[in-house]
C-alpha cells in the first residue's frame, strides 16, 4: 500500500468494514466508489446541497466534506442501512413512497438522514416547522417541499401514535 | 465532482501532538472541515499534510467557571452544542443565536466554533473554481494572481470575514487561548484580526486555537445578533450585527450604560461601531436608540463588492438590519 492509502475501519450500516483508501478522499468518494453504496448522492461536493447528507455516530453530516479519516472507528449510516430495524423499509420510506415525496428522487437520500435524526432525537411525532428546519440544509431543486415536509410529519406520527389513537 | 488535491492526514490525540505536527513544511489544521474542504477542493491551496483534531477529544465542551467569571468553550465543539447549550441560551442568547443559524444543521454538526473564529476570509472572485478563477485572468491577491478584482489597483486583499459568531464573540468581549510551539498565550478576539484578507488573523505560525473564554455578564443586559442572507439557510451572510447593550437594571425600560455593536461581512475584520456615546443614558425601549444605533451603523460601515449584490443596497440593510435587531430586543421584554 502507498503512504498515500491508509486503511480505514469503521462501521458502515452496521457491519464492520476495512478498507484502504487514500488520504485525501472523503467519506462520499469511500462510501460510493470503494463500496459501492450509491445511494448517498454527490451532488454540489461542497456543502451546499445536503444530497450526500448520511449519519456518522446518529448525527447527519455532510459526507462529500468529512474525511474519510474522520470515520475511522465510528458508526457510518447511509440510506441504505435506513431500514435494517424495521424489516427493510423504514417509516419515513413508506411515507415518502405513499406521499409521492421522492419526485425526481435525487435529494431524498439525505433528506431521510435528517429525517430520521429529527424523529429519533425528538422521540415523538414532529410539527412541520420543525421539519422545515432540521431539513434546512436539503435541497430538494424539484422544490415541492410541502409533500416532503408532510411525509416526513406522517412518518413521524406512524412511529409514535398518540395516546388513544391506534 | 470536485476533487481533493492530494495531502496526507494525521490525527494527533493531543494539543502537544498537534502542535508538533503542525510544524511540518505544508501543514494545515483540520476542525470540521466545512470551510477548509470547499477551499481545497476550488485549489486554493495543496497542503502536504492536514492536522486532524478529530481525536483531540480534550477540546470539546462548555463549561462555566464561576471563580474564573469566564464560561469556556473549547474550540472543538461544535455549533450545535453550543446553539443548544443551555448556559450559552440562558447568558448568552446572541451566541446561542448566531451558532444557531450558520449555514444548515448538518454543517452546525459538523463546524466547531474555533475552526468558526478562525475562518478563512471570504470575497466572489476567490471562492471559485480554479476554471472559474482562470476565466478572469488567473485570479487575484488572494488566490494564484496578483491583482485585485473588487478594488481596482488595490494592493491589499479586501475579502470578507463572514463567520457569524465572530462579530458576536466580539461584541461580548470574548478572549482565545491559543497554544503553539512557544506555549499557550490568551488574546482578545477584538485583536485577533486585522485588515488583510490574505492573512486576516494575529496566529502565529503553528498555533491553534484551544478555548473562547466568554466572560459572565456582570450587569444586566440585551444582546442580539441579526443577519441578512439570500435564503433563511445555508447561505453565507451577506450583512451581519452583533448587538449587546448594557442596563441597569433587568427591563427594556432600563437604562443604558454600554453599547458594544459590531458589523461583520465588511472587511477581513469585523468593524466595531463606534460614537455611540448619544444612546447612553437612555432607555433601551426609547426610539431614539434604533435610530442612533442603526445611523451609526450604515455611517461607519461601508460595504465593498466583495460578496454578492450591490454595495449601497447592503450599506442600506446594515441600517435596516440593525435596527430591526434592536426593536427585536425591545419587543421581546
Amino acid at each position: 500500500m502507498s503512504e498515500a492509502a491508509f486503511l480505514l475501519s469503521t462501521t458502515v450500516n452496521g457491519e464492520p468494514v476495512t478498507v484502504a483508501a487514500p488520504h485525501h478522499w472523503t467519506l462520499l468518494e469511500v462510501l460510493r466508489y470503494k463500496l459501492d453504496l450509491i445511494g448517498s448522492k454527490q451532488g454540489c461536493d461542497k456543502g451546499d446541497c445536503g444530497a450526500c447528507t448520511v449519519q456518522l455516530d446518529g448525527e447527519p453530516v455532510l459526507a462529500c466534506l468529512t474525511l474519510a479519516a474522520h470515520a475511522q472507528g465510528r458508526e457510518v449510516t447511509t440510506v441504505e442501512g435506513l431500514g435494517h430495524c424495521h424489516g427493510g423499509c423504514h417509516p419515513l420510506q413508506d411515507a415518502f413512497d405513499r406521499w409521492t415525496a421522492a419526485q425526481c428522487g435525487f435529494c431524498t437520500p439525505g433528506i431521510l438522514m435528517s429525517a430520521e435524526a429529527l424523529i429519533r432525537k425528538r422521540g415523538r411525532a414532529v410539527e412541520h416547522t420543525e421539519v422545515a428546519e432540521a431539513l434546512a440544509g436539503n435541497l430538494c431543486r424539484c422544490t415541492g417541499y410541502t409533500k416532503i415536509l408532510d411525509a416526513v410529519v406522517d412518518a413521524s406520527q406512524q412511529m409514535h401514535p398518540a395516546p388513544g389513537k391506534e | 465532482m470536485l476533487r481533493l488535491p492530494p495531502f496526507r492526514v494525521v490525527s494527533p490525540d493531543t494539543v502537544e501532538g498537534v502542535v508538533a505536527a503542525l510544524q511540518q513544511p505544508g501543514a494545515r489544521l483540520i476542525a470540521g472541515g466545512t470551510d477548509i474542504l470547499p477551499n481545497l477542493k476550488h485549489w486554493l491551496d495543496r497542503p502536504e499534510v492536514l492536522v486532524s483534531i478529530n481525536r483531540l477529544t480534550a477540546l470539546r465542551g462548555i463549561v462555566r467557571d464561576d471563580n474564573a467569571g469566564v464560561l469556556r468553550i473549547g474550540a472543538g465543539t461544535t455549533l450545535t452544542q453550543i446553539a443548544e447549550h443551555p448556559d450559552v441560551q440562558q447568558l448568552f442568547p446572541s451566541l446561542a443565536q448566531s451558532a444557531g443559524c450558520v449555514a444548515s444543521p448538518s454543517i452546525r454538526n459538523m463546524g466547531t466554533i474555533g475552526g468558526n473564529l478562525n475562518l478563512d476570509t471570504r470575497c466572489r472572485y476567490v471562492n471559485q473554481t480554479e476554471f472559474w478563477r482562470g476565466a478572469i485572468g488567473g485570479g487575484c491577491i488572494k488566490s494564484e494572481g496578483n491583482v485585485c478584482h473588487v478594488v481596482p489597483k488595490g494592493r491589499n486583499c479586501v475579502a470578507a470575514m463572514s463567520s457569524d459568531n465572530v462579530p458576536v464573540l466580539m461584541s461580548l468581549q470574548a478572549v482565545i487561548v491559543q497554544a503553539g510551539p512557544e506555549g499557550t498565550r490568551t488574546v482578545p478576539l477584538c485583536d485577533y484580526y486585522h485588515a488583510d484578507g490574505t492573512r486576516h488573523t494575529h496566529a502565529k505560525p503553528g498555533e491553534i486555537t484551544t478555548e473562547v473564554q466568554v466572560p459572565l455578564p456582570t450587569s444586566a443586559r440585551r444582546t442580539h445578533y441579526v443577519k441578512w442572507c439570500v435564503r433563511k439557510s445555508i447561505d453565507f451572510p451577506l450583512v451581519s450585527v452583533a448587538l449587546r447593550f448594557d442596563l441597569d437594571k433587568d427591563d427594556v425600560s432600563a437604562t443604558i450604560s454600554a453599547a458594544h455593536v459590531v458589523a461583520g461581512v465588511l472587511g477581513a475584520r469585523p468593524r466595531q461601531v463606534r460614537k455611540l456615546d448619544a444612546i447612553l443614558g437612555l432607555a433601551l425601549n426609547d426610539p431614539k436608540v434604533a435610530q442612533i444605533v442603526s445611523e451609526a451603523a450604515f455611517k461607519q460601515c461601508k460595504p465593498l463588492a466583495n460578496v454578492p449584490y450591490e454595495t449601497a443596497y447592503r450599506r442600506r440593510m446594515i441600517r435596516v438590519y440593525t435596527r430591526r435587531g434592536i426593536e427585536a430586543m425591545v419587543n421581546a421584554g
